[in-house]
């Protein structure tokens, strides 16, 4: 068996997507990430200041990969921003959940929403009634078979990313593969 | 990409397992061919405690589903000690065994070709053995790099299907 294309992205990027940047930008950065894990909160901000240094030059799309065994808000968080996305309002919720990592239960979940000018109830309905929940498992399975492999993962052009994302490293990946 | 970074010389397809008997707790040991019959993923991995959430072995952790799928059993490896491993699957959550190569230590990673005598640990080398207990697929990841689950789901595929097909 071939292994040469194990860490390659099994889900090309498409129309169910969440993208930030021209469908047609020479490169495309996919994060597989869980918004209360520490290490994707940390990520945030640098995905930030990369999409600020590419500019149009780069398309940015964010897949949920919750980890339930280690983050018992994982789950919801993940439905929630589904939640605000099937209502037009996916990266304000994505930014407000990492940006409010440690406040990630259902309460605050609705509260966020509520912020958003998202009616609360019926919200709060699809949340319990895990309206999303399909979705996510979705983003989460088409990850483990790209090779996912912690929280966060990136790809770049199709590729697990394994170097350090910090800014610069990824900011070099990005400029590199956007020749 | 994987050729260029490392070169392994873990036991291949069509190997016959080597068969071990190991702790898992203090007080109770798992060999190899209790699960004569089924698909069995054996993960060797470095070490207990790497400081990142969603390890190799977390993220396996939450794969228990996708893995049970194939009636395969999942077995982790590592040359940390029984109480290590017991306090370890407790603080993560662990619901599978994770089996104690320590004495002597590193000697069934030794077998498999998956041992690292520079560092004293196990490669993070992943097997999947059939139900006759060969070796069927097997994948040796640079040590930095956590391989995902991939590979295991790919081997696990293709293991059913030969089966379907008698």
């Amino acid at each position: 068996m071939a292994d040469d294309d194990l860490g390659r992205l099994s889900l090309p990027v498409g129309e169910r997507d969440h993208a930030q940047g021209p469908a047609d930008a020479p490169v495309t950065l996919v994060e597989y990430g869980d918004y209360e894990c520490p290490h994707c909160g940390r990520a945030h901000p640098i995905v930030k200041e990369v999409q600020r240094r590419l500019g149009s030059t780069l398309r940015f799309v964010f897949r949920n990969f919750p980890l339930n065994e280690s983050h018992p808000h994982a789950q919801h968080a993940a439905e929630a921003a589904e939640g605000a996305g099937a209502r037009g309002r996916f990266w304000e919720m994505h930014d407000t959940l990492f940006e409010h990592q440690r406040a990630l239960d259902d309460q605050h979940l609705v509260g966020y929403a509520k912020a958003l000018g998202l009616d609360p109830v019926a919200f709060e309905h699809d949340l319990r009634a895990h309206a999303h929940k399909a979705r996510v498992r979705q983003d989460f399975v088409s990850g483990i078979r790209s090779g996912v492999n912690g929280t966060p993962t990136f790809f770049i052009n199709g590729v697990r990313f394994d170097d350090s994302w910090d800014p610069d490293t990824l900011t070099e990946a990005l400029t590199a593969a956007a020749r | 990409m994987a050729a260029m970074m490392h070169t392994s010389h873990v036991l291949g397809a069509g190997t016959p397992a080597p068969e071990f008997a190991l702790h898992t707790t203090p007080d109770q040991v798992v060999s190899l061919s209790e699960f004569r019959g089924r698909p069995v993923i054996l993960a060797f991995y470095p070490a207990d405690w790497s400081p990142v959430c969603g390890d190799q072995m977390a993220l396996y952790n939450e794969l228990l589903d996708e893995f049970a799928r194939f009636d395969a059993e999942l077995l982790g490896i590592s040359v940390d000690g029984a109480w290590c491993h017991v306090a370890f699957a407790h603080e993560r959550k662990l619901r599978f065994p994770l089996l104690a190569d320590f004495e002597p230590k590193g000697g069934v990673a030794r077998l498999y070709g998956a041992y690292r005598e520079q560092d004293g640990t196990s490669e993070r080398a992943l097997f999947v053995i059939d139900p006759g207990g060969v070796i069927r697929w097997s994948y040796c990841s640079p040590v930095g790099v956590n391989p995902g689950a991939d590979g295991i789901l790919r081997a696990l595929e293709s293991l059913k299907a030969e089966s379907a097909r008698g």
